[in-house]
């Protein structure tokens, strides 16, 4: 019986797969499951990217062919699909990796192999310490809490109280921002968290609200619970400066908290979030117009950051495989490697053999929410 | 000579595993292949648990977390082989399915379905929030077991998926085989007893609730198993793991191939597994098709599938 599944199996596939492409780059992003918010743009960004490329003839004459999985967030099935990228449709490069789970079980898969792979995911474990072939193209955590710092330190702010996600992102950037904190002269003075799908935070916030000498707080997480916190925070009148990170850097956010209680909240965001606010003379204007006007004519839906990673790392690749001038996984390695000077989505790109991100905390820009949009204060 | 229903079940579940590989156009499918040996050795337990004592449980991804985080845990905090830290798992998750199921099989009805329920949401929240230890929901690495690097020094050299697809499937074999010889045992013959009516089973002098027990801890360290094997094998995990859809699988797994049956129950594990893998396209409506599956065979096939084929084509025969 299980033969024949495996037979069917081998010849649904074999029809499945079209004639023989050119390039063949693979992709496992969670265009579903409970990380569809960040997979979901990615995958319609690559498609699209793909498309654009093609129609301007590919890469060194040749079409690119994209070979896209979903893996519904599951590092599981991730994994499973990153083998069959490179053991079935032998790719010459992964993008993908949604989350830091999934990112973290294709890691060993693409090593083994040999096969360049690009992150889309935060976490700073991803390219830390450096793996010869893996890369990744969001900033870490490590340096939005830098940049929220830095901009604390600007404003005299010393003491801050932290409210913290207990999800993966919230998690982790509580640990990342906890590790850093003392460099800047910054004192945290409350640590409170909350779940992921709590509905209510007044009790920490009371908390925070309570301890005396806090000059500003800060709210590392995710999803729908910083928008009940920035609204929680508006009801109690904490009256202190309210920081968001860059994982609720989204429109959906001023949208979900109301853009009365999110009045003057700051968070790091990309280029991307304030693309018609930037002055000419910004290098990543051109890039970020391009990609956002392309993705909201395409899809019809406002751009997001996320997709803008996806943006990146296609760019990054195709970039390499230009300049190596072939197709093979080991020269688009070095060639990646080699990036240098790169404008994307989040920032310019420079890589080297001990920093496989290549962004500085220049890729971040500071914002401010005021009247339900966004201005840059730097 | 005819040979007994279990010989021929372990004689199946050998030749398939060993003539599949002649058909792999790539060596994916041995990963393919793996996972359904890893699922099936969960779902082999089930099969005790479900087929044999009739009992339920939704919370056995609980037990495969407890084994797959003793293998990542072990080896970083207590300098354990990675081999024993499994071994250490399936006695955690021994020693917590008899605490646990101790009060609760005492109890008559869907208490275990919800008790386990509850163990199970229990210990994936413990892995997904005790950060300092699991490394929360962004997961952990898991080391290297070492045994193919031993195997290459013996001059048997297997690449990663091939090695897995033959370990994974030889515990398969193993797990498979005590199953049924419990079957076959004073013991099984218990469970079964009570499976068919707990009241008859009393009577005749069966300790009803210790054996419930006994299939209920057994039950767990084949999940405790398979979850430490799909950590090795994967080198990385996160709570995912132990969530509840896992356990939801396990149980479908087990229902739709025939929870009576360990080959069914088997059978159940590989479609399960490959489905998702050839409907990539479908990825979508994955969960609507599990869905839809499981009630078509609940209304047409209660027995679940390969009894039901069985009996289909051997009542044909007649």
């Amino acid at each position: 019986m299980k033969l024949f599944t495996t037979t069917a199996l081998a010849l649904v596939l074999g029809l499945a797969a079209p004639a023989l492409a050119d390039i063949k780059v693979g992709a496992t992003v969670s265009e579903t499951g409970p990380a569809s918010f960040l997979g979901d743009p990615e995958a319609k960004t690559l498609k699209l990217l793909v498309e654009e490329i093609n129609a301007a003839g590919g890469v060194n004459g040749e079409k690119i062919e994209l070979v896209l999985y979903d893996d519904g967030g599951d590092p599981n099935k991730a994994r499973t699909f990153a083998t069959r990228l490179v053991e079935d449709d032998e790719v010459i490069a992964v993008i993908g990796g949604t989350t830091t789970g999934t990112s973290m079980a294709i890691i060993p898969v693409l090593e083994d192999a040999e096969i360049p792979f690009i992150s889309l995911a935060g976490a700073i474990e991803i390219i830390d310490p450096v793996r010869p072939h893996t890369f990744k193209t969001p900033h870490t955590d490590r340096m939005a809490c830098a940049k929220i710092f830095e901009d604390m330190k600007a404003n005299g702010y010393t003491k801050i109280g932290l409210i913290s996600g207990s999800d993966g992102f919230g998690a982790s950037m509580r640990k990342q921002c906890l590790e850093i904190v003392a460099d800047y002269g910054i004192e945290v003075l409350a640590d409170e968290t909350y779940g992921p799908t709590d509905a209510d935070m007044t009790p920490q916030l009371t908390n925070i609200k309570g301890k005396d000498g806090i000059q500003a707080v800060l709210n590392p997480g995710f999803g729908q619970g910083p928008a009940i916190v920035t609204r929680n925070y508006a009801q109690l009148a904490v009256g202190l400066p309210l920081y968001q990170s860059h994982g609720v850097a989204s429109d959906g956010f001023i949208e979900l908290a109301g853009a009365e209680a999110a009045e003057g909240v700051r968070l790091p965001g990309t280029a991307l979030l304030v693309a018609g606010l930037l002055p000419e003379s910004d290098p990543q204007r051109a890039v970020v117009t391009a990609y956002k006007d392309a993705y909201e004519k395409a899809t019809g839906k406002p751009v997001s950051t996320f997709g803008g990673y996806a943006h990146d790392a296609l760019r990054i690749l195709v970039d390499a495989i230009s300049r190596a001038g072939s197709a093979e996984p080991s020269a688009i390695r070095d060639a990646i490697e080699a990036t240098s000077g790169l404008v994307g989505t989040t920032g310019t790109v420079t890589m080297s053999a001990e920093d496989h991100l290549g962004l500085d905390l220049s890729a971040f820009r500071m914002l401010e929410i005021e009247n339900g949009g966004w201005k840059i204060v730097e | 000579m005819r040979l007994s229903g279990k010989a021929t079940t372990l004689l199946v579940l050998m030749a398939v595993i060993a003539v599949a590989p002649v058909f792999f156009p790539s060596s994916y499918y041995y990963r393919v292949g793996s996972l359904i040996f890893v699922n099936g050795l969960a779902v082999t337990g089930l099969v005790i648990l479900i087929g044999y004592a009739g009992q339920i449980s939704l919370g056995h991804a609980g037990f495969a977390g407890i084994g797959a985080y003793a293998c990542a845990l072990a080896p970083v905090h207590l300098g354990l082989h990675p081999a024993l830290a499994a071994v250490l798992g399936a006695a955690l998750s021994a020693l917590i399915a008899f605490l646990v199921g101790r009060p609760i099989l005492r109890l008559k009805g869907y208490y275990l379905a919800v008790a386990s329920l509850g163990f199970g949401i229990l210990v994936s929240m413990v892995l997904s929030n005790e950060a300092w230890l699991t490394g929360g929901p962004d997961g952990m690495a898991v080391e290297e077991m070492g045994l193919r690097a031993a195997l290459k020094a013996i001059g048997i050299d297997l690449s990663n998926t091939q090695f897995w697809y033959a370990f994974s499937g030889l515990v398969l074999v193993i797990g498979a085989w005590l199953a049924l010889n419990l079957h076959h045992s004073p013991t099984g013959r218990a469970l079964r007893a009570l499976h068919g009516s707990e009241v008859a089973a009393r009577t005749v002098g069966v300790d009803v609730a210790r054996y419930k027990l006994v299939a209920f801890v057994v039950s767990a360290v084949y999940a405790s198993a398979s979850g430490s094997l799909l950590a090795l094998q994967n080198k990385f995990i996160t709570p995912d793991v132990a969530g509840f859809m896992h356990s939801i699988e396990m149980v479908t797994m087990a229902v739709l191939g025939g929870a009576g049956s360990v080959l069914g129950a088997i059978l159940g594990a590989a479609i399960l597994t490959t489905l998702p893998q050839v409907l990539t396209v479908f990825q979508e409506y994955e969960q609507l098709m599990l869905g839809l599956v499981m009630m078509l065979v609940m209304i047409f096939m209660r027995e679940g599938l390969l009894p039901s084929l069985a009996r289909l084509v051997r009542g044909r025969g007649e």
